[in-house]
């Protein structure tokens, strides 16, 4: 089913006829769809529905996954991801990734920011120092971090955890943020600051998410979509959706009608 | 149609109930109407008397269905379908606590009209007050149903009513004219047609709200919205 | 709204105090042996607990009504299993005792200073064992320098780059499996044929004109072969400790735009040194105190001088030990000779030993953070 986004918006994603497949089984697609820049695109569905596969194959993490085939076309920017001679490093340079589970390195905290910058290159001390402030504050973490840099990632809470794991990503100045389930380990309360911290990012980042919680799909996003058995059912503004959603399925799934 | 039910089968019995009392409070109010025509008709005061009291029903279950839904959405955080729904409710009943008090109006004017001889046989008004009871009933059952077609047509009888109180409304006026003193029964008579023809407003809104909540998109008020669009 | 069932008759009640359990038949029986009670209160340190439900650790058995001969059954097999399992960790404390006890005894006043740091003298009834120490720790470092790298990269290899169907990957691992069952003799005989007598003829061909220098027993070849008998257990420790760094690590790592070597190098090998530690103290373990591959591949009997160059050879504790209780001509001159040298070489592997223990349990809690 296609996505109608807004004519004329900026569009930093664009999916065509995506299809992911392990070995002969496929395992989403084909779909198509378009995300748009600086907005927080939310997908949801059941348990095995294909949205993470979906969100996987926005950064080329899929290629990690042995048996793994994509299809398809994925433009970031009007660049084709999966083109030949396309580096996966680079894309993932580009679009970064928060992973469900909190997963800082055992090192320090200064060293789990600095990480994406090292590993690109960047020597210089003060550059990196500068680039780790901006991070952890576009994170929402300097403060309560920042006379400790030093210490190691892993003394912090599960949800402070989860904060430096999304400065990390930021402190390479991705374009796109990918975010899986970022919050289903959390109490609702680290919970809230880490939706805060999205409405924050998406001034400077283009934002997809990928949640089982419908509310906080409606709480966070202005357009999401619905995946189904591998399928997109529907995408369209979360408005919509959550209101007066054109596809029966996605109204049995909102309104809990379902299995 | 979607014949599935909730998973969670005690939000089902929830909004079942919901449809229960909004039903019931429809059927109170439909009463009122009536029975204020019949005390109207027969000259029966107890009646008029009963009705009135009668309304303390319909205000008791106003207060009932809204503390419903504020429950349903607190705790069920309804989306869509179930969201429009309830709503929907929060907004008829109030629809439906207006028009059993406008029932009650037409009760009192009845109590006044009877300590006179009337006026002339009356036919209009009671044709009124069925038509009227009907678009109710109507309503309420395109309500339950979620049938936008039933509403829609609910919709289009409200044009007959209106039609219906010009066509009285004149009537009395050459009554008046005719006679002074036959000024003091015709504008309670007149007053009576009134409060029916509001009564048919009020059941063309929860028609209106049927529409919305079946189809998703408002149909009220075309008029401003259209202006908003051409901004 | 209905209220909660009453507490008379409904089981999970929390505990209260005796007054309202009377009425309930199954908890007088339960609290009735006081004695195991205390047991448990000795044992779990939970004397509150005891007194309140008799349950103890296992809050269930304040519901149920067991029978008294079930109850002293289980008694019966927790105390058989203390009792069996102290008399295995009393035996082999026994046996170490009397090992070490026995050396120590024999040879402790013989290791002074002098034992340690001189050249053996008369046949090696008299003198130190010096050159013997000296050789041992040659080899040991000489074979850890060769078996750390190979073996690691092994492990990397198979853990982090080949693909787990492929025949490849199981041809390798049934090659490092079967290596690791073979006896130490034959190591010392492949050793032989194949360092000394081919790799080591082959350098001299080529570098000293048919001179025989490399083609004889030798330092580098004794540590050769011991790194090719060490090598599975390098291996399999490293992979292990490889596969024990969770999989999100290496995934955050590459969704930074980590290339694979990258992500080896910075988070996965880091993380998983105090387990390959493991399997260098395994392997240093076993290089210091295996005899039989270094027969053939570069031990000597006695040397008059230190090996000074990779072609030389050595003296090794373990051989003199074999050497001086087979090979003495005065038995009882050298049996305070061969006990100290027993004790000097325990001393030397529980040293080697316990530097990589301490090593390694450092590691771990400097990665653990500041977690406590």
């Amino acid at each position: 089913m296609n996505g109608d986004s807004n004519l004329g918006a900026a569009i930093s994603l664009s999916v065509r006829d995506l299809v992911v497949s392990y070995g002969d089984k496929r395992a989403m697609g084909p779909v198509t769809m378009e995300i748009e820049q600086k907005r927080v695109t939310a997908l949801i569905g059941p348990s095995g529905c294909g949205k993470s596969t979906f969100l996987r194959s926005l950064n080329r993490m899929n290629d990690l996954v042995l048996g793994c085939r994509v299809e398809g076309d994925v433009r970031l920017d009007g660049q084709a991801i999966y083109g030949p001679g396309v580096d996966p490093v680079e894309v993932r340079r580009r679009v970064g990734m928060v992973f469900q589970k909190s997963n800082p390195f055992p090192k320090t905290i200064f060293d789990n920011v600095a990480y994406g910058l090292r590993i690109g290159g960047m020597r210089d001390r003060a550059e990196i120092t500068g680039r780790v402030e901006r991070a952890l504050g576009r994170a929402a973490l300097w403060n309560e971090v920042k006379d400790r840099l030093g210490e190691s990632a892993l003394g912090l809470s599960g949800g402070q955890q989860q904060r430096l794991c999304i400065a990390r990503a930021l402190a390479v100045e991705p374009e796109v943020l990918l975010m899986d389930e970022p919050a289903s380990a959390l109490d609702p309360i680290a919970t809230a600051h880490i939706e805060e911290l999205i409405h924050e990012l998406v001034r400077d980042y283009t934002v997809v998410i990928v949640t089982h919680n419908m509310q906080q799909a409606a709480r966070v996003s202005d357009y999401t979509a619905f995946f189904y058995m591998g399928d997109l059912v529907e995408f369209a503004t979360t408005d919509a959706i959550f209101t007066h959603p054109s596809q029966s399925r996605t109204e049995d799934y909102v309104t809990g009608r379902f299995g | 149609m979607r014949a599935r039910e909730h998973t969670d089968q005690e939000f089902e019995q929830e909004l079942r109930h919901l449809r229960e009392q909004l039903l019931l409070m429809g059927s109170h109010v439909e009463a009122i109407i009536g029975s204020s025509l019949r005390a109207l008709v027969e000259r029966d005061s107890e009646l008029a008397q009963r009705t009135i009291e009668a309304d303390r029903i319909v205000d008791r279950l106003e207060i009932e269905i809204d503390g419903l839904c504020l429950q349903i959405l607190a705790r069920r955080q309804p989306v869509a379908s179930d969201l429009r729904f309830v709503t929907m409710v929060l907004k008829a009943v109030t629809d439906l606590e207006r028009m059993g008090d406008l029932g009650v109006n037409i009760s009192e004017r009845v109590l006044e009209l009877n300590s006179e001889l009337p006026l002339k046989p009356y036919v209009d008004l009671p044709r009124m007050a069925d038509e009227t009871q009907m678009m109710l009933r109507e309503a309420l059952d395109a309500f339950v149903a979620k049938d936008a077609d039933r509403a829609r047509r609910v919709i289009d009888r409200d044009q007959m009513i209106d039609d219906l109180y010009a066509q009285i409304f004149r009537e009395l006026l050459t009554y008046m004219m005719e006679e002074a003193k036959n000024v003091y029964r015709a504008t309670r008579l007149q007053s009576i047609a009134k409060y029916l023809e509001r009564i048919a407003d009020h059941a063309t809104n929860l028609a209106e709200m049927v529409v919305f909540m079946v189809k998703g998109s408002d149909i009220r008020h075309p008029d401003s919205r259209d202006q908003n669009e051409k901004n | 709204m209905k209220r909660p069932a009453s507490r008379v008759g409904s089981p999970p009640a929390p505990p209260t105090g005796a007054s309202g359990r009377t009425t309930h038949p199954a908890r007088p029986a339960l609290r009735a042996p006081s004695s195991p009670a205390a047991d448990h209160r000795g044992r779990f340190g939970e004397a509150e607990r005891s007194e309140r439900g008799g349950g103890g650790r296992w809050g269930a058995e304040g519901r149920s009504e067991p029978s008294q001969g079930s109850h002293h059954s289980s008694r019966l097999g927790d105390v058989a299993l203390a009792l069996g399992t102290g008399l295995a960790v009393a035996l082999v404390l026994l046996i170490v005792v009397v090992i070490l006890g026995d050396v120590v005894y024999n040879g402790a006043a013989h290791m002074t200073l002098g034992f340690l740091t001189q050249a053996p003298r008369d046949g090696m009834t008299a003198g130190g064992i010096f050159p013997a120490i000296f050789g041992t720790v040659a080899l040991v470092v000489l074979m850890t320098l060769a078996v750390l790298p190979a073996g690691v990269a092994t492990a990397i290899y198979l853990s982090e780059y080949a693909n787990p169907g492929s025949r490849f990957t199981r041809l390798v691992r049934v090659a490092v499996n079967n290596l690791a069952g073979v006896p130490s003799i034959v190591f010392g005989l492949f050793g032989l044929g194949f360092f000394v007598q081919f790799v080591g003829a082959g350098i001299d061909r080529a570098l000293y004109g048919g001179q025989r220098v490399f083609g004889q027993p030798a330092l580098v070849w004794a540590a050769l072969t011991m790194s090719v008998l060490t090598l599975p257990v390098v291996i399999v420790a490293t992979e292990e400790a490889l596969s024990a760094v969770p999989r999100e690590l290496r995934l955050a790592s590459a969704a930074l735009g980590a290339s694979r070597l990258q992500t080896i190098v910075r988070v996965v090998l880091p993380q998983a040194l105090p387990g390959i530690l493991t399997g260098a103290i395994l392997a240093i373990s076993r290089g210091a105190g295996e005899v039989a591959p270094i027969l053939f591949t570069g031990v000597a009997y006695y040397l008059p001088k230190l090996p000074r160059s990779l072609h030389d050879q050595f003296m090794q504790l373990g051989y003199h030990v074999y050497v001086l209780s087979t090979q003495s001509p005065d038995v009882d001159a050298t049996r305070p000779i061969l006990y100290a040298t027993v004790l000097v070489l325990l001393l030397l592997t529980f040293a080697l030993n316990a530097t990589a223990v301490v090593v390694r349990s450092r590691m771990r809690r400097r990665l653990a953070g500041a977690n406590s």
